[in-house]
């Protein structure tokens, strides 16, 4: 019997387009969704409390908007929902210290997460996480096998890693080769009932302040050319304006 | 004002440019930079010692080092590594290590820092659709891309200092699978040549990686080429669920130009586009757009390149 925890985060829909008002993202028009690699996660959880047996438990941190992605992967099997009360910036340091404090209380063999959240793509959490834990870590695993003891590829330059790895341990997931589970009408009703388990938390105060968030410098204009014969132009000004050939 | 600490970034076992990249980095934020060079045999080290900017050499050496293990290199470089603001690659492996030694020792990490100004650190959110500018107080862990600071010149000397290290290996490598093809993957490349759904199968990639050959570049796709075909492998999808590339030239070829797309290579400094739509949304980011299909437009391509190149 596996104690499985998955994190997940909500963050704007991939396609949706970022707007800055102030010196400020401003989200409050942007469909929000479950960051995508956390699908991944949540895909790698369910498959190993399928091969070992157990309960997998979604974490996330937010305010209560964010009880729908909860809701979301409750749908497709998770066994408990839990959302760490929390509605303002923290920094790495004081996001990773309430997720490791909710990790070592609830007992976990395991930790499943995305490689990075779409947001900060920054990937800081799971690593971030096994560290303050004492626990191994891979990240950016595509393949994960659960028959004896773990295994996980991940892509490394030379080429791919095969590893084995001691629990309890953190795996934070990519793309890979899996297919993720869509949920069905009878998962989402009974997510609809779900409880979820709200815990206060108090973080330390952060060493990070943003200072402002704004649109990246727009790029000059390109040149646009017509027909596959301006390749040979094109080839010419990568050379002779780009320096790059 | 703050000491430095850049951990060396490597690539086929040797002290890669990057490194440069990172000490000029370093001494936007602090002085006395010191490079650490995790390594299994102190020798590498040697080339860290004639980087300009830099007031110490240390060679963590440890057999540790011979794979990568997260936690066993983040607990002996941290063995080694003053305390101060450390400095890393913003590589897959780079940004793990970062985030461990930031854990570590309990400080923040930011990650992907693409500039440095008056105190402030900025770094590419929601895949780059906007930029945030952070100030930190006192020490933290900064990774910081590729290609955006100038590498510092190899014209110092400084010593190199040996110190023996460990850490507690907790993963074990059962086995290393070599990549099929030797062309490079496409997050070390400084040219990619990314092909989309428009290429209409998967055999027409041999014309992109004929060009690429000749370019010494790596060969990419788009989501739709790697969902629809089981020829194109997932490591070489660029963007939100694939990879994340900073190159000096990336050219897309039937690429519509989707913003998870776009998420993945939109800070490349110089990007070529081949569509035939003439609206589809990658002319907008663009440097040099050509409305023609492939099939007339990458011939000409080649030969160009091989003239230019002769
Ligand atoms: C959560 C999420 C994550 C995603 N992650 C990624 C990701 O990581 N990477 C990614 O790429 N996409 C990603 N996508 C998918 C993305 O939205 C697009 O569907 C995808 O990028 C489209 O790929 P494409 O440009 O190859 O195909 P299409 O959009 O179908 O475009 C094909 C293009 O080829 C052109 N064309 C056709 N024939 C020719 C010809 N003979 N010569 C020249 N041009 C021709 C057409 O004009 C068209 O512009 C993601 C989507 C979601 C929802």
């Amino acid at each position: 019997m596996v104690n499985i925890a998955v994190l997940v985060k909500q963050v704007p829909d991939t396609n949706s387009k970022i707007q800055i008002s102030g010196d400020r993202v401003d989200l409050s028009s942007v469909k929000m969704d479950i960051s995508p690699y956390d699908e991944f996660a949540v895909e790698n959880a369910l498959l190993h409390k399928e091969s070992s047996g157990g309960t997998v438990t979604a974490i996330t941190v937010g305010s209560a908007g964010a009880d729908k992605v909860l809701k979301g992967v409750k749908a497709l099997g998770v066994d408990n929902i839990v959302r760490l009360d929390y509605d303002g910036f923290m920094d790495s340091n004081g996001l990773q210290s309430i997720l490791a404090e909710e990790i070592t209380a609830g007992g976990y063999d395991i930790v499943y997460c995305g490689k990075s959240a779409a947001d900060t793509g920054a990937g800081s959490t799971g690593p971030g996480i096994a560290e303050r834990l004492g626990w191994g870590s891979v990240s950016n695993a595509t393949e994960v096998k659960f028959a004896d003891g773990l295994t996980v590829s991940y892509p490394t330059e030379g080429g791919d890693a095969i590893v084995s790895v001691n629990l309890p341990a953190v795996v934070s997931c990519d793309k890979g080769s899996i297919k993720v589970r869509k949920s069905n009408v009878k998962g989402i009703m009974m997510a609809k009932r779900a409880q979820v388990d709200v815990k206060a938390v108090s973080p330390p105060s952060p060493s990070v302040t943003v200072v402002s968030q704004v649109m990246p410098p727009a790029k000059p204009a390109g040149k646009k050319f017509e027909g596959g014969s301006s390749a040979q132009t094109v080839a010419q000004l990568l050379r002779d304006e780009a320096n790059i050939i | 004002m703050t000491e430095t600490i850049v951990i060396a970034e490597l690539s086929k076992g040797e002290i890669s440019i990057t490194t440069n990249e990172l000490v000029s980095a370093a001494n936007l934020l602090g002085t006395n930079c010191t490079i650490v060079v995790p390594c299994a045999d102190s020798t590498i080290a040697d080339k860290a010692g004639k980087i300009s900017g830099v007031s110490k050499v240390i060679a963590a050496k440890s057999t540790v080092f011979s794979n990568y293990d997260a936690a066993a290199w983040a607990e002996a470089i941290d063995s080694v590594a003053p305390a101060g603001i450390v400095v890393t690659a913003a590589s897959a492996q780079s940004k793990d290590l970062a985030a461990r030694l930031a854990a570590r020792r309990s400080i923040s990490v930011i990650q992907d820092v693409i500039a440095i100004e008056g105190g402030n650190l900025s770094t590419p959110i929601y895949s780059g659709k906007a930029i945030q500018n952070v100030s930190v107080s006192g020490n933290s862990v900064i990774s910081v891309r590729a290609n955006v600071f100038a590498p510092a010149e190899d014209s110092g000397n400084c010593e190199v200092q040996v110190i023996d290290t460990t850490g507690n290996v907790t993963t074990a490598l059962k086995e290393m699978v070599q990549r099929a093809s030797e062309r490079l993957d496409v997050s070390e490349a400084n040219i990619i040549i990314s092909g989309g759904r428009g290429m209409g199968t998967p055999a027409n990639f041999t014309h992109l990686e004929e060009i690429a050959d000749k370019l010494g570049a790596a060969v990419g796709a788009s989501r739709a080429a790697v969902d629809t075909w089981d020829e194109i492998p997932h490591s070489m999808q660029v963007g939100q669920t694939g990879k994340t590339v900073n190159p000096n030239l990336y050219i897309a070829v039937g690429i519509s130009g989707a913003i998870q797309h776009l998420a993945g290579m939109r800070s490349s400094k110089y990007i070529v586009a081949i569509n035939k739509d003439a609206d589809a949304p990658i002319f907008q980011h663009a440097d040099y757009g050509i409305v023609a299909t492939w099939e007339d437009a990458l011939p000409v391509l080649s030969s160009s390149l091989a003239n230019l190149m002769a």
